[in-house]
């Protein structure tokens, strides 16, 4: 009875920390659940952490240590080829991200103010991108790319090949999806009365919407553009079946390049392709999480 | 100079679908009053206000400020501003900037705007606070924050949407009295929306009670208590006991109605009854009395015959629940207007007693 | 009642308003998705010439052909196998490391979520490429043994590897919809289990995993339809060794020669249907739980 107060004190600390469950010292079970985050945490980043030391390795294979160099970055950067893929990369990222993001906010502002017939399927059709496997909307593209190219030839004479257009359009099918998802989420907590007051205060819909609401859902389209933009910078498979002849992009040639053997040239691409996606992940929860 | 009504609408409909939220309501509200709307949740008090505001469009009558017919204007073009019950600050402007939006959208030269916000944020008792966000402010302070940037733009009348209903006690009934000294001091109309008959009846000059999306009253506080004109009035403001019966007489403001017990009760008729109708007495705690069986003057009082049942000391008054029938009691309240510590002096549950009450402090109300 | 038409026509401006936001994305949509879905029905319909031209007769030997010849008949089963196995790991993994994250305090839980979310966000070509550093015959795990003087091991190239990876892959989007289950979760309803004298394995199969199940089957979707149609994980990983849907379809429309793109679209119009079916199941299940 005396120790049970201390004891109890302890107990409480604990529970702050560990499973709630089952209040009380340490069990079994949640040194077991610890250990195996702590695994679990350890596989999703060991294989990163190993890609990025092995790409400062000396060794020729690029799958031991021998030794600290920038070689392999150093040849990365000289490499024409590598670097304007990277350039293609970001010009399609950018491009794609802009119309996406203007085009996904929009949608975003109709199914989150709208009510009205038909919107279930109109939901349908912008989740339907997000689940379906990335390589039926590749081939279909693909397929429907050749279609119209075709059909342009035949129209007009002309040959018209895949190019970083195609590659575009297709990006920006699937980013519209996803950035209509984050900004409906920004917009799920936006108290619509702030409109009201800015049109009770002598604010005409138009002022009320570039003054009110485009500053209140700002980092919800910044978070949706981020988005767009890395999976952008990442995507790999429609760019496989959409680009043409002579446009390369990075990921494609990282493919290229993997299939055949691992290299540090190519630890040292993904290493820097990583580091974009992470700054770009933790900018984007920044930019969401403020306020 | 009487400019006619500062708000006026005539036989008004809202309907959402088939329901009707707002159904014929036609008010007449004077320049510089402070008028609410008072009724239970749900009854059309928000929808009357934002059909006011701009916010709604009627869906049929007419609707006009200071005698310009404003049914179809759109919100930012009517002389009027808005003080919403969750206050709706702008939470990425500082509280200068949100009371100058409204100016700023007018145009106000710069000069200008930056005196008048400073005036109005004086007003409200802010002045120290206008490079605040509005999330660094308690709930007070937002709402004044609210008022201010209402006021600043010197609406023809102010609507207010339970604009109290969101702080604790005390600080409400210190908002009750700085809001009714403000609009003093400015002297623009107030319409007030509340659900709170105490909030309505100590604000207001005048009140309308609603429900179901009907006006059932307007009149002064005074008015609204003393003579409701009918049963959901006189429940919903204030205590009171009902009693149901007939009439069985009626003269010319008075009338008198029989339980099916065979008691004869009379009141007053706020609104003429017709013999042989139903009717309900509506008789209030406080402005009935009891007194012991050998006490009662039947000439110039009605009385009933009733067995005290429990006896409730609340400090100012005493609270006694009597028994008229098997199936009724009643509530009367008495004032403690002697200091004693002698309870003894004082009614037993179980004596037997007489309720009586001068006609004109009980209604006879139909429906 | 001249009011009411101008409630009307306040109602017009408003469709108005949503129709110039829903049409530039639902447009896009409309062309650069659901068209092109179309052109692969159609497509899958068709004939394929001699030179991988396509035939503008109409036949149902594709589907005849995917449906009886065993290779392609293998390949469905496989993948159905793999992703059904993937989607296990994924949860037998995830559900407790979600669980430990649910009950961490707030601070430690967000650095957690996004720990996790940070995969999602990068390259998944380069986070597959890593393990083929580790796994690879001259890889750490080898090199490790050998400097240890034990035997080496067989990884890479292999069904193992191929499911390792799209665990590795996928298990993000399991822990994500648990979390967000658990969270929700009311724990103290396993302390009154425990109070009924229910064991805690008891409650946990009773109380707990019933009432998270909404967010397993969202995970288990999220996890199962992009693995059904993966083939950069069985090329890297598994050596493509054996054919996957996905390897099929890619071979078929890109690689073989002469290509095959009816049979391609027959196979990807197979898979969305089989797909779609999964997603039909599981939004009947969980609008049936709402209820
Ligand atoms: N936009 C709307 N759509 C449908 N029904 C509404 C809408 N606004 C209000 N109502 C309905 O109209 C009635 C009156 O609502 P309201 O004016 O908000 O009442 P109060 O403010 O008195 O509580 C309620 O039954 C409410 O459900
Ligand atoms: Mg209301």
């Amino acid at each position: 009875m005396i120790e049970a107060q201390p004891q109890n004190k302890r107990a409480q600390r604990a529970a702050s920390w560990w499973p709630r469950f089952n209040s009380g010292a340490l069990t079994w079970g949640r040194l077991t659940l610890t250990l195996h985050a702590f695994l679990m945490y350890l596989f999703l980043y060991g294989p990163i952490f190993v890609l990025v030391v092995f790409s400062f390795t000396r060794d020729e294979f690029g799958v031991r240590w021998t030794g600290f160099t920038l070689e392999w970055y150093v040849r990365m950067f000289a490499n024409d080829r590598l670097m304007g893929a990277a350039g293609n990369t970001l010009y399609v990222a950018f491009v794609s991200t802009v119309v996406s993001t203007i085009f996904g906010t929009l949608l975003a502002l109709a199914m989150e103010r709208h009510r009205f017939r038909g919107r279930t399927g109109v939901d349908a059709v912008i989740y339907l991108p997000v689940v379906i496997p990335e390589i039926a909307m590749a081939v279909s593209l693909l397929a429907f790319s050749a279609l119209v190219l075709e059909f342009i030839r035949v129209v007009t004479g002309e040959v018209v090949r895949r190019s970083l257009v195609t590659v575009i359009i297709g990006h920006i099918a699937f980013s519209i999806s996803f950035v209509t998802i984050v900004v409906r989420a920004s917009l799920k907590h936006f108290d619509r009365r702030l409109e009201e007051a800015a049109r009770d205060l002598g604010a005409n819909s138009w002022q009320t919407f570039w003054r009110i609401t485009f500053p209140m859902i700002l980092p919800g389209i910044l978070g949706g553009a981020l988005l767009a933009f890395t999976l952008s910078l990442d995507n790999f498979i429609i760019s496989l079946f959409l680009s043409g002849p002579g446009t390369s992009l990075l990921p494609v040639e990282v493919y290229n390049k993997v299939r055949r053997a691992v290299t540090p040239e190519i630890n040292a691409i993904s290493t820097l392709m990583l580091a974009v996606s992470i700054t770009l992940v933790v900018l984007s929860q920044l930019v969401q999480r403020r306020r | 100079m009487h400019k006619g009504y500062a708000i006026e609408l005539a036989n008004v409909v809202k309907r959402f679908g088939e329901v009707a939220a707002v159904d014929h309501v036609t008010l007449q509200i004077h320049d510089g009053e402070f008028f609410s709307l008072l009724g239970p949740s749900g009854c059309g008090k928000t929808t009357t206000l934002r059909m006011i505001a701009g916010f709604e469009y009627p869906s049929g009558g007419e609707l006009m400020i200071h005698g310009r017919p404003m049914a179809t204007v759109p919100p930012h073009h009517r002389p009027v501003n808005t003080v919403f019950q969750s206050y709706a600050l702008f939470p990425h402007m500082t509280v200068a900037q949100n009371v100058a939006f409204g100016l700023k959208m007018k145009r106000v030269p710069r000069a200008e705007l930056g005196a008048r916000v400073q005036a109005a944020l004086d007003m409200v008792r802010l002045a120290g606070f206008a490079e605040r966000y509005p999330r660094q402010m308690s709930g007070g302070q937002q709402q004044r924050v609210a008022l201010a940037r209402a006021l600043v733009n010197q609406p023809e009348v102010l609507l207010l949407d339970e604009p109290l209903g969101a702080l604790d006690q005390k600080l409400r009934k210190e908002m009750q009295l700085e809001l009714k000294s403000l609009q003093h001091r400015v002297g623009i109309t107030f319409i007030f929306v509340t659900h709170d008959q105490e909030e309505a009846l100590t604000m207001s000059d005048r009140i309308a009670v609603m429900n179901q999306g009907k006006v059932l009253q307007v009149g002064t506080p005074t008015e609204i208590y003393e003579r409701p004109t009918c049963k959901f009035v006189a429940d919903f403001i204030g205590e009171t006991n009902f009693i149901e019966g007939t009439v069985v007489e009626q003269s010319d403001e008075y009338a008198t109605i029989q339980t099916p017990d065979g008691l004869q009760l009379r009141g007053y008729t706020p609104r003429p009854v017709n013999l042989g109708e139903a009717a309900t007495l509506s008789l209030r705690p406080e402005k009935a009395r009891l007194v012991l069986p050998s006490h009662a003057r039947p000439e110039d009082a009605f009385t009933m015959p009733v067995h005290v049942e429990m006896i409730t000391y609340i400090g100012s008054d005493t609270r006694i629940t009597v028994r008229l029938n098997e199936r009724r009691t009643l509530d009367v309240w008495e004032q403690n207007t002697l200091s004693t510590l002698d309870r003894n002096a004082y009614w037993q549950p179980g004596e037997a007693a007489v309720l009586v009450c001068p006609p004109a402090n009980a209604l006879v109300l139909t429906e | 009642m001249a009011l009411s038409s101008f409630e009307r026509e306040q109602q017009r401006r408003e469709q108005r308003r949503l129709i110039a936001l829903l049409a530039p994305g639902m447009l896009w949509l409309l062309v650069f998705f659901l068209l092109p879905l179309l052109v692969i029905l159609v497509y899958s319909f068709l004939t394929n010439g001699p030179r991988g031209n396509l035939l503008w007769q109409p036949t149902l030997q594709n589907y005849v052909d995917l449906f009886t010849q065993s290779s392609y008949v293998n390949a469905y089963v496989r993948s159905l196998w793999i992703s059904g196995l993937t989607t296990l790991f994924a949860l037998l993994l995830g559900y407790p490391l979600a669980l430990f994250i649910v009950k961490q305090p707030p601070r430690v839980r967000l650095v957690l979520l996004i720990l996790v979310l940070i995969p999602f966000w990068t390259n998944f070509l380069v986070r597959i490429y890593a393990w083929q550093i580790i796994l690879a015959n001259n890889g750490l795990i080898n090199t490790t043994l050998g400097a240890m003087g034990l035997p080496t091991l067989f990884l890479l190239n292999t069904e193992g590897a191929t499911l390792l990876g799209l665990v590795y892959g996928e298990l993000p989007f399991m822990v994500l919809p648990i979390y967000a289950a658990l969270d929700r979760f009311d724990f103290t309803l396993m302390e009154a289990g425990a109070d009924l004298g229910a064991s805690k394995w008891h409650a946990f199969w009773h109380i707990m995993l019933p009432m998270t199940m909404p967010g397993v089957a969202a995970g288990a979707v999220l996890v199962f339809i992009p693995t059904i149609g993966q083939f950069v994980v069985s090329e890297l990983l598994g050596g493509a060794k054996v054919d996957y849907i996905g390897n099929l379809i890619q071979r078929l429309f890109l690689r073989s020669n002469p290509p095959n793109w009816p049979l391609g679209s027959a196979m990807s119009t197979v898979m969305m249907i089989v797909l779609l079916g999964f997603i039909l199941l599981y939004f009947r299940s969980t609008t049936e739980e709402d209820r």
